[in-house]
């Protein structure tokens, strides 16, 4: 069960080799999260995540899962959620793609939506239903900034982002009420090695100030959260540029 | 299976964090609870009163809650013995309405009298007289107790039941009525003897040093205050007036019982109205307003008892936020940790409204019963104050390493490794569960987040 300051006491990573999501569990585990679930693609870099999150004092379970094989999805999810409650949810899978070969090879642009979105789409309702059975939980998702408003540079992503914010807000909606918590994340640029190599946009963050953004959302059961938090401003101001001003500007 | 029609609702305590959804059912009467238990869900089920518990202990994510007030009805008074039989889902205000022109009062009462019987006895409510009066529990001639298996038990002091349910949270089954031995009273105005104390020291020597001569006694402490000043208090200790005490108009009705009620809290008042500048000048003005020493001043009960169940629904003052309580007691002898706490407090200026210190007197026999003798020190906190949670672990640690314990009733954040430090019956109440209610019928989130039922190794 969470506490009275949001502090879950069993989490499942959805996407277990994020950045962003083990800065999370690890701050998590330094308060009451002692069980954690990793659920990503069998691979040396999920055992290491377990490993490092076993040395702060969770127990870990590795637990395999592909966004993209979305028929698997209820087996695997079920099995998770029959070994007990879970009270946090973090849905961190994503890939950013890359924008001029996936404009290029539509094939890489759908691969970009399928694990973004549809992959999403699946593993969000699978959780956020067994969450409504539990009666109580947080599903946490990562959005982006990008899906506020689609920019040349990175729509492919933008957009697959876009279609998740707005899954993320309908499910938190519909759940509302039932004990269950939704929380939308819309990072900036967060330094990860998704985004490695890529000119830092401004307002770069790390995956720490993520993660503390997040616990801070859970302990105010907040509906969305900015990192930095600043973004929302810039954001709310970018969203009513004019399109033909916003397709000039160098983002 | 519960019936289809009953939806989810989300509940809380009454600090108004972490809610969870339950099914919600209200039984009218015993029969009904009978039925309730024994077609109860695989989430299994927790009686709930008024809902006075700060935490979590009357929440059951998913599963069923059981609003116990249905069962209201007294079933019999010995108005020459001061006995009463009720149901459990009778409030301590009821009780108040209705045996106060009869001349008795209840034994203990806390700082509300929206708590139920029921809850009473699952929480092991304490008052101001505690010192002297024990628990709630200590007049608690015997128990009706629903358990797992659907039968309907009598329980009655000396009997390991009775000791598990006491102060159990509802976890050994779900209490239908109670038999409780009252207290005499030949008016409902209390005498108040009220003293200001300078300091952390001072109010502890003066509760030592008094504390005997009456029957009912509290410090509000303000713990805003730091330097010399650390720890300074209102005192306010009192008993029933007698007759003669009362102006001649009272002495008309000197059983009169009129509490004064402001309209209820707004529901929706921002986050941060508590906040330290406000809660600083309240206390600053609750102190430097009361008087150096007054003595025999006449207060109704419910001015004396319960101060805050004048505005109704005061818990919304803290926002959508919510707000966590913090109790604990330190046994007698660890004056030193209580000191180091208090300092902790006010070093890190938490936004507390008059915390409320007291000495308990002896303990009673529930086994996870919470008053213990010693000093307990209860404080309000914003639950959305930055770092809070990390604060009050250390604080945890300071009261397990003394000794001591902190409330159930009021918990909703302890860290799960200190329950059986805190409650040393444990394990035999665990064991009681094990036989009592194999299938875990009963359980609530406080239960699932300690992990009160589970056995070791199971």
């Amino acid at each position: 069960m969470k506490d009275a300051f949001g502090s879950p006491q069993s989490l499942l990573v959805l996407g277990g080799t994020s950045e962003i999501a083990l800065a999370t569990a690890a701050r998590l585990a330094a308060r009451r999260t002692r069980t954690v679930w990793l659920a990503g693609r069998p691979s040396p870099a999920l055992e290491a995540s377990a490993g490092r999150l076993r040395a702060l004092g969770a127990q870990v379970r590795t637990v395999p899962f592909d966004a993209l094989d979305t028929d698997r999805h209820e087996e695997v999810l079920g099995k998770v959620f029959a070994e007990g409650d879970l009270d946090m949810v973090l849905l961190a899978f994503g890939v950013l793609g890359d924008q001029p070969r996936d404009e290029r090879e539509p094939a890489g642009a759908v691969r970009v939506a399928a694990t973004n979105y549809t992959g999403a789409l699946s593993a969000a309702l699978i959780c956020g239903r067994a969450l409504r059975r539990q009666g109580h939980g947080s599903l946490v998702v990562l959005s982006s900034v990008a899906g506020e408003r689609a920019r040349r540079s990175n729509f492919v992503y933008g957009s697959s982002k876009a279609g998740l914010d707005a899954l993320a807000q309908g499910l938190g909606d519909s759940l509302h009420g039932t004990g269950v918590h939704v929380l939308v994340v819309r990072p900036g640029f967060v330094h990860t090695k998704m985004t490695a190599g890529l000119p830092a946009a401004p307002l770069a963050t790390t995956p720490e100030a993520v993660a503390e953004a997040i616990e801070h959302g859970l302990r105010r059961r907040s509906e969305v959260v900015w990192v930095p938090g600043v973004l929302r401003c810039v954001m709310s101001v970018l969203r009513h540029v004019p399109r033909a001003v916003f397709r000039r500007l160098p983002l | 299976m519960p019936p289809p029609d009953t939806a989810s609702v989300p509940l809380t305590g009454w600090g108004r964090t972490a809610p969870t959804a339950a099914r919600l059912v209200r039984p009218g009467s015993a029969a009904e609870a009978v039925a309730a238990v024994r077609g109860c869900g695989p989430r299994g089920g927790i009686a709930r009163g008024l809902g006075r518990a700060y935490g979590d202990a009357a929440q059951n994510a998913g599963g069923t809650v059981w609003d116990m007030t249905g069962l209201d009805r007294i079933r019999s008074v010995d108005a020459e013995a001061g006995v009463v039989v009720c149901e459990a889902g009778v409030s301590l205000h009821r009780l108040m309405r209705v045996l106060l022109p009869l001349g008795w009062f209840v034994p203990v009462t806390p700082g509300t009298r929206y708590v139920t019987v029921g809850g009473a006895i699952g929480a092991d409510i304490h008052g101001k007289n505690h010192h002297v009066a024990g628990s709630f529990s200590r007049h608690v001639r015997s128990l009706e107790l629903l358990t797992a298996d659907g039968e309907v038990r009598t329980a009655a002091p000396g009997c390991d039941l009775f000791a598990a349910t006491c102060g159990g949270m509802g976890l050994t089954g779900v209490i239908l009525a109670a038999t409780v031995q009252l207290l005499p009273v030949q008016t409902s105005l209390m005498t108040v003897d009220t003293e200001r104390a300078r300091d952390l020291d001072d109010v502890m020597a003066r509760l030592d040093a008094g504390d005997h001569r009456y029957p009912y006694s509290v410090a509000w402490i303000d713990l805003l205050a730091r330097g010399r000043a650390l720890g300074r208090a209102v005192l306010t200790r009192g008993d029933h007036a007698p007759p003669g005490a009362l102006p001649p108009r009272a002495r008309r009705d000197p059983l009169a019982f009129r509490p004064v009620q402001l309209p209820a809290a707004p529901r929706h008042l921002p986050r941060g109205l508590v906040g330290r500048p406000s809660v600083a000048l309240f206390n600053a003005l609750w102190y430097r307003t009361a008087p150096r020493r007054r003595t025999g001043e006449l207060q109704k009960l419910s001015a004396f008892f319960h101060p805050l169940d004048g505005l109704p629904h005061w818990n919304r003052v803290y926002g959508r936020g919510g707000f966590v309580q913090y109790q604990f007691v330190v046994p007698y002898g660890q004056e030193e940790a209580l000191r180091r706490i208090v300092l902790r407090i006010a070093g890190r200026r938490c936004p507390s409204f008059l915390a409320v210190l007291k000495r308990f007197g002896a303990a009673d026999p529930g086994w996870l019963s919470f008053p213990a003798p010693g000093w307990t020190l209860a404080l309000d906190v914003p639950a959305g104050l930055p770092g809070l949670g990390g604060f009050l672990d250390e604080l945890d640690e300071r009261v397990a390493a003394a000794g001591g314990r902190v409330y159930l009733a009021k918990d909703a954040r302890l860290r799960p490794d200190l329950l059986a430090a805190m409650y040393p019956r444990l394990p035999d109440f665990r064991a009681l569960r094990a036989e009592l209610d194999p299938r875990g019928v009963f359980t609530s989130d406080l239960a699932r987040r300690l992990g009160i039922a589970h056995r070791p190794g199971c």
